[in-house]
């Protein structure tokens, strides 16, 4: 089973089997407070998937998490770090290994899936990357593996010329406020059975850290 | 050192340093710490997210290092620990995502704490007597703070801190005035050993009469720095001789916290003083704090200077007195609060 965590927009946190069986799901909207809320949110997946949905009557059965799936953005900084800090320090407790993947082919895979029977377009996965900016990957169908084909980003481009790119890869475009950890956990088991390594390390952050630089260094002496 | 004192791993990631510690009870096993200094040095100064990227990169090699170090296996922990604030909101959250995970993924306790309390608690890990009530004078880049300690988990009380400025950002940014690198303090303190410090009589921050009755133990830095450089401006043309200007800046430091640490002995009537904080790595700082506590017959502890800069052992020496006293562990519920005053202890603690 995978723990997913994907923190680049909310908070989101399933629990899923290799084929792809949800087990748990829960979330937060809040594009603040990641720090507050993830600890319960894994706490609350970890029960939900050995007990079911609260008010389910279902015995209790064994969660065997045999890796950790972490969503490595593109987006915002703070936020995205907590979910990747989570993920490797929740591994690192159990002794398993992360598996990191791009947050926008997850909403790549929910978009290719939402519907498995459409001819799906070229499309652009566009999110929030706050400072007047978007976030966007353009995807076309699903390779062999069931994977998302990214063709283009993780990028980033000012709002006002968000249509004009996508246009430019003749891709429709879908605004994605919500990462569901699911389907991190999908990506993370199709990404396993290939042997495919889908992002590194180092999150997603497309941009440079924030800094001003002081003046240069006032020279005295003698 | 008893099996049955709790084993406990603290994350400290309010700064530039990703620290973690390991202590059982007040013994300490591992103090392990991944530094992102060397990161600001071309800034000038610790520069938040690239702290917080450090801290990410480094959180879980340092975990790995400090349990090898200390010799133990994390299932073994009998609870984690974690700085919740003050700090750096980013870097901060780095932790406390961290923690909380990985208590959930070890179905271990959680304590929250105040990293400031934390500086206090590292005195406990020197394996000496540690006697209360004292008043600690914690200084470093991140803060300048003046503390009665009745009881180290449920009395601590902020007597001042500074109002703009921590002493360590003054240290930095007058080096940056005389073209020294950073971290200033080492630097400053390297240059200033030939100064005269008495050359220049820089002004001393909120220690006039009027200041004294409203602010007596509070600081601030900014004046001092201003000084600094409209002297040096006003100079320039004949040469400044950097050594005195140094000497006569670490001096008016160095003379304010001691004479305000000091004045908070006399008037609590409590004969200790406990220091903290990088800048305690002054010299300077520390010969002045003993020989003038000496002639106050005031005694002063100084903990070795890797449990002086932020680190995670004092985190977990927190924790574990917290749990030595019977206090529950806090909920999963908090976050990180770059403003927690220093009378919150523990945050989020069940009910
Ligand atoms: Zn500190």
């Amino acid at each position: 089973m995978i723990l997913s965590i994907d923190t680049s927009l909310g908070t989101a946190v399933a629990v899923v089997e290799a084929d792809g069986v949800v087990r748990a799901e829960v979330s937060s909207d809040n594009p603040l407070g990641h720090a507050e809320v993830i600890g319960t949110l894994v706490q609350t997946a970890l029960a939900e998937a050995a007990h079911g949905a609260i008010g389910a009557t279902a015995a209790a059965s064994p969660v065997d998490v045999t890796h950790v799936a972490t969503g490595m953005g593109p987006g915002p900084f703070t936020g995205l770090r907590v979910g990747i800090a989570a993920g490797r320090a929740f591994a690192l407790g159990r002794a398993l290994p992360v598996i990191p993947v791009p947050s926008h082919d997850a909403a790549a895979l929910a978009i290719l899936l939402a519907d498995p029977f459409a001819e799906m377009p070229r499309f652009g996965v566009v999110t929030d990357a706050r400072r007047r900016e978007f976030a966007y990957s353009i995807y076309e169908g699903l390779d062999d593996d069931g994977l998302p084909i990214r063709v283009a980003g993780p990028a980033l481009i000012p709002r006002d010329q968000i249509d004009a790119v996508l246009a430019e890869h003749g891709a429709a475009r879908r605004d994605v406020t919500a990462i569901p950890a699911t389907m991190i956990g999908l990506v993370a088991a199709r990404a396993l059975a290939a042997g495919r390594d889908l992002a590194g390390a180092e999150p997603l952050y497309l941009r440079a850290p924030d800094v001003t630089l002081p003046s240069a260094p006032k020279r005295v002496g003698t | 050192m008893s099996r049955d004192e709790p084993l406990v791993l603290g994350i400290e990631t309010s700064c530039d340093e990703t620290g973690i510690g390991i202590v059982r009870g007040r013994t300490l096993l591992s103090n392990t710490i991944a530094s992102s200094m060397d990161e600001h040095a071309r800034y000038g100064g610790v520069v938040p997210e690239v702290a917080a990227r450090a801290h990410l990169e480094a959180l879980q090699p340092a975990i790995e290092a400090a349990v090898a170090d200390a010799g133990i296996r994390l299932e073994d922990l009998d609870a984690v620990a974690v700085t919740s604030g003050p700090g750096l909101a980013g870097a901060l959250m780095v932790g406390v995502g961290a923690a909380k995970a990985l208590a959930v993924s070890l179905d271990k306790p959680l304590y929250a704490v105040n990293h400031l309390v934390g500086h206090i608690a590292a005195d406990l890990l020197t394996g000496e007597e540690v006697e209360y009530p004292t008043v600690a004078l914690l200084v470093s880049g991140g803060h300048t703070s003046l503390l009665l300690v009745r009881d180290l988990v449920s009395d601590v009380e902020m007597l001042g801190e500074t109002m703009d400025d921590a002493a360590g950002e003054a240290f930095d940014k007058i080096a940056r005035i005389l073209g020294l690198p950073y971290p200033g303090g080492p630097e400053i303190d390297r240059v200033a050993a030939t100064g005269n410090p008495e050359a220049i009589r820089f002004p001393r921050g909120l220690s006039r009469a009027s200041d004294m009755a409203t602010r007596r133990y509070d600081f601030s830095f900014s004046g001092l720095k201003t000084a600094v450089a409209r002297w040096v401006e006003q100079h320039e043309a004949d040469g400044v001789d950097i050594a005195d200007v140094a000497a006569s800046f670490r001096e008016a430091v160095v003379d304010v916290l001691v004479t305000k640490a000091l004045d908070a002995c006399a008037r609590h009537d409590v004969p200790r003083l406990l220091l903290g904080g990088g800048v305690i790595a002054n010299r300077r700082l520390r010969d002045v704090a003993l020989e003038r506590a000496a002639a106050a017959g005031v005694a002063v502890r100084i903990p070795p200077l890797s449990l002086c800069t932020d680190n995670g052992a004092m985190i977990a020496a927190l924790a574990s007195e917290l749990i030595r006293g019977g206090r529950p562990a806090s909920t999963l519920d908090f976050g990180a609060d770059s403003t927690l005053p220093v009378t919150e202890i523990q945050v989020a603690v069940s009910a």
